[in-house]
């Protein structure tokens, strides 16, 4: 699909929305804030499931209805149910992910700001296309080799304890409305949110520094203490 | 013998009765840890060393108070973002679910020749390794004029607790267009942002209730931590409200008269209606009772946080003399988990781990106006020293400002988790 036919896709989809906020709001404005969503979340041409899944062509389609990605069981619950991502529906979940789907795997607080929602929406509609005429997905070739390197280390359960320890100052077990809770994340989940930090592709102050001074034997050790905490 | 209760009972007090001092009386054959202090670093510690030993290591824990109130975040509370009860908590998880015996009394002494720590009410505890975190004592004569005796007329307010209230009440009973005085501490002190916090906490309860109010800030130091974040918010945020005196114009030559509530700056005597004296600050008194202080503080090895006095005594916290920390509660809290693990590998078979280090301080100017200023750190044999760090910068966007300040919420809610729960 060209990029002039998947603008004009995006447009009709817009003209058929009837919330204001949507109709006003700024794709531009959206593609920055999509900048911490893109650390696991691909969207446009060639984009493929990472730590998240891909987000061409979610407007509309079924929740937990895209192919090749294993997702937690609200969604599958969601998806059974039949329900769908509408754009009050992606509102809500961009608003408090934990909040409006309890137990989900996302490790985001959410945006609080309403006009900052719909931008980032019309930007997913603008850059993935709608549920009818989706971006085209690329071939999933796997976690990235720095992921993949890292999951080939046996991770050192002892030292990832030790280490933990570093991450509990400021995640708290269960819950946290403010900095989210990390337990209960698969290694690659995990990992290549470490990753994203230590590269500064994901970017937090604290988390760049702290995750700056992390090897690849440590990732894997936190990676091997938190799955076995889940045990 | 079969042993039930009875026997146990008085073989017991025989073993007591046999002793010049009563021991408190614990399970002989497994390796003792005393914990002086329930706070970031020594309520961390204790938990730590107890959950991470799985049971191999008889934990004690003495902390005079059954309630304990935080002193981070009393500044929000006297701003009133945070309730003063929210502040307080208590060490009976620590008893039950990690089998630490929590001691609420005063630890007067060490005998380090006998491995004791002495207490208030009678008795000392034995120990193979003793963990002191005191927090701070304040240094006597510092300001001249006020004394502790002084602190119901000019609180200090820098321990947390009732005095936190008290200062708040003070604030909140001001005279229309009155002055509140601080005397800031000189360095090296407990929370380097907290008295720079506390006068933009003064400010937001004055801006809503007595806008006319003045804010003296009366300072020994040319400079401080996050300055121009904090001069940046002040000018935003409460124009002409607080005036600061460095020592270029006598800030480090002053005098205070609790009862005339007087504060006299190089001379200038100056009537206020508060005045919040934070005096400078040394380790806390048990420190110079065990006499492992070098000065002010108590010197420790970088690695595993022992004194260079007496390695078979950990110091964690406001009263270690470490390198280039801030003495904070993270630091405390991230000390005590080094510490844990050091202690752990030398009284039984687990292993000891390279020692790391990292400590965040968020502090809040105005509603949703949080920053923050923090650092990793590695230890050396001249000390702790910093391997990175960063700070918030002037300007950044309201969105990104309130989500440093919710930030720091959510660390608050897992600090006490790591420590208490």
């Amino acid at each position: 699909m060209s990029v002039l036919s998947r603008i004009a896709a995006a447009a009709s989809v817009l003209g058929a929305l009837s919330g204001p906020a949507l109709a006003e709001a700024d794709p531009e404005r959206g593609e920055a804030l999509y900048r911490p969503c893109a650390a696991c979340h691909m969207i446009g041409e060639g984009a493929i499931h990472r730590i998240g899944p891909h987000l061409n062509g979610i407007m509309d389609r079924g929740i937990g209805m895209v192919e090749g990605y294993r997702f937690s069981e609200i969604f599958e619950e969601a998806a059974a149910a039949g329900e769908v991502w509408t754009e009050m529906a992606l509102d809500g979940f961009i608003a408090n992910p934990g909040g409006y789907l309890p137990g989900t795997a996302m490790v985001f607080r959410g945006i609080r700001g309403a006009d900052d929602r719909a931008d980032l929406i019309a930007f997913l509609i603008q850059e993935g296309g709608s549920s009818e005429a989706p971006a085209a997905a690329g071939e999933d070739t796997g976690p990235s080799p720095e992921v993949a390197a890292i999951l080939e280390f046996e991770g050192d359960v002892a030292y990832g304890q030790f280490l933990s320890s570093e991450c509990t100052a400021c995640h708290i077990g269960q819950g946290g409305d403010d900095i989210p809770s990390i337990r209960g994340l698969t290694p690659t989940v995990f990992i290549a949110g470490m990753v994203a930090y230590r590269s500064g592709e994901r970017q937090h102050q604290v988390m760049n520094t702290l995750a700056a001074r992390l090897g690849d034997e440590e990732i894997a050790a936190l990676a091997a203490y938190f799955l076995s905490e889940n045990h | 013998m079969s042993i039930n209760r009875r026997t146990f009972l008085s073989t017991a007090a025989a073993v007591s009765a046999t002793l010049a001092t009563p021991m408190i009386a614990r399970a002989q054959s497994m390796p003792r840890v005393v914990v002086v202090g329930g706070g970031a670093g020594g309520a961390t510690a204790a938990k730590y060393i107890a959950r991470d030993s799985n049971g191999a290591i008889d934990v004690t824990l003495i902390e005079p108070t059954r309630s304990y109130y935080t002193c981070f975040f009393s500044n929000l509370y006297i701003g009133g973002f945070y309730e003063f009860d929210d502040l307080g908590h208590t060490y009976g998880n620590l008893a039950s679910s990690y089998g630490i015996n929590v001691v609420h009394d005063w630890a007067t002494g060490v005998d380090r020749d006998a491995k004791t720590v002495s207490l208030a009410g009678g008795g000392s505890v034995p120990y193979d390794r003793l963990v002191l975190s005191p927090g701070i004592d304040f240094v006597e004569d510092s300001v001249p004029g006020w004394s502790l005796a002084a602190q119901g007329k000019m609180p200090h307010a820098y321990k947390g607790g009732t005095q936190a209230q008290l200062l708040k009440a003070q604030v909140a009973a001001m005279p229309e267009g009155g002055t509140f005085a601080m005397v800031a501490p000189p360095n090296p002190y407990r929370c380097p942002p907290g008295p720079y916090e506390r006068i933009s906490m003064v400010a937001h309860m004055l801006k809503n209730t007595n806008p006319t109010a003045k804010i003296l800030l009366v300072d020994p130091k040319e400079s401080f931590s996050k300055q121009g974040l904090f001069e940046d918010g002040w000018q935003r945020h409460y124009p002409g409200m607080i005036t600061r005196i460095g020592p270029d114009f006598g800030g480090d030559i002053v005098e205070v008269d609790p009862d005339a509530m007087t504060v006299s700056i190089d001379g200038v005597v100056e009537n206020v209606d508060v005045c919040n004296v934070i005096p400078a600050q040394q380790a806390g008194l048990i420190a110079q009772a065990a006499d492992i202080t070098d000065g002010n503080w108590a010197p420790v090895s970088a690695y595993d946080m022992s004194s260079k006095i007496d390695p078979e005594i950990h110091v964690l916290g406001d009263s270690a003399a470490q390198g280039a920390m801030p003495k904070s509660g993270f630091s405390a809290n991230s000390q005590a988990k080094v510490c844990a693990n050091a202690v752990i590998a030398a009284l039984t078979d687990a292993r000891a781990f390279p020692p790391r280090y990292a400590n965040t301080c968020w502090s809040l100017i105005e509603t949703d106006d949080g920053v923050k200023v923090g650092a990793t750190y590695e230890a050396s044999d001249e000390g702790i020293v910093s391997t990175s760090s960063f700070i918030s910068e002037v300007g950044e966007t309201p969105e990104t400002r309130a989500e440093t300040y919710r930030e720091s919420l959510g660390w608050y809610d897992a600090i006490v988790e790591d420590m208490f729960g």
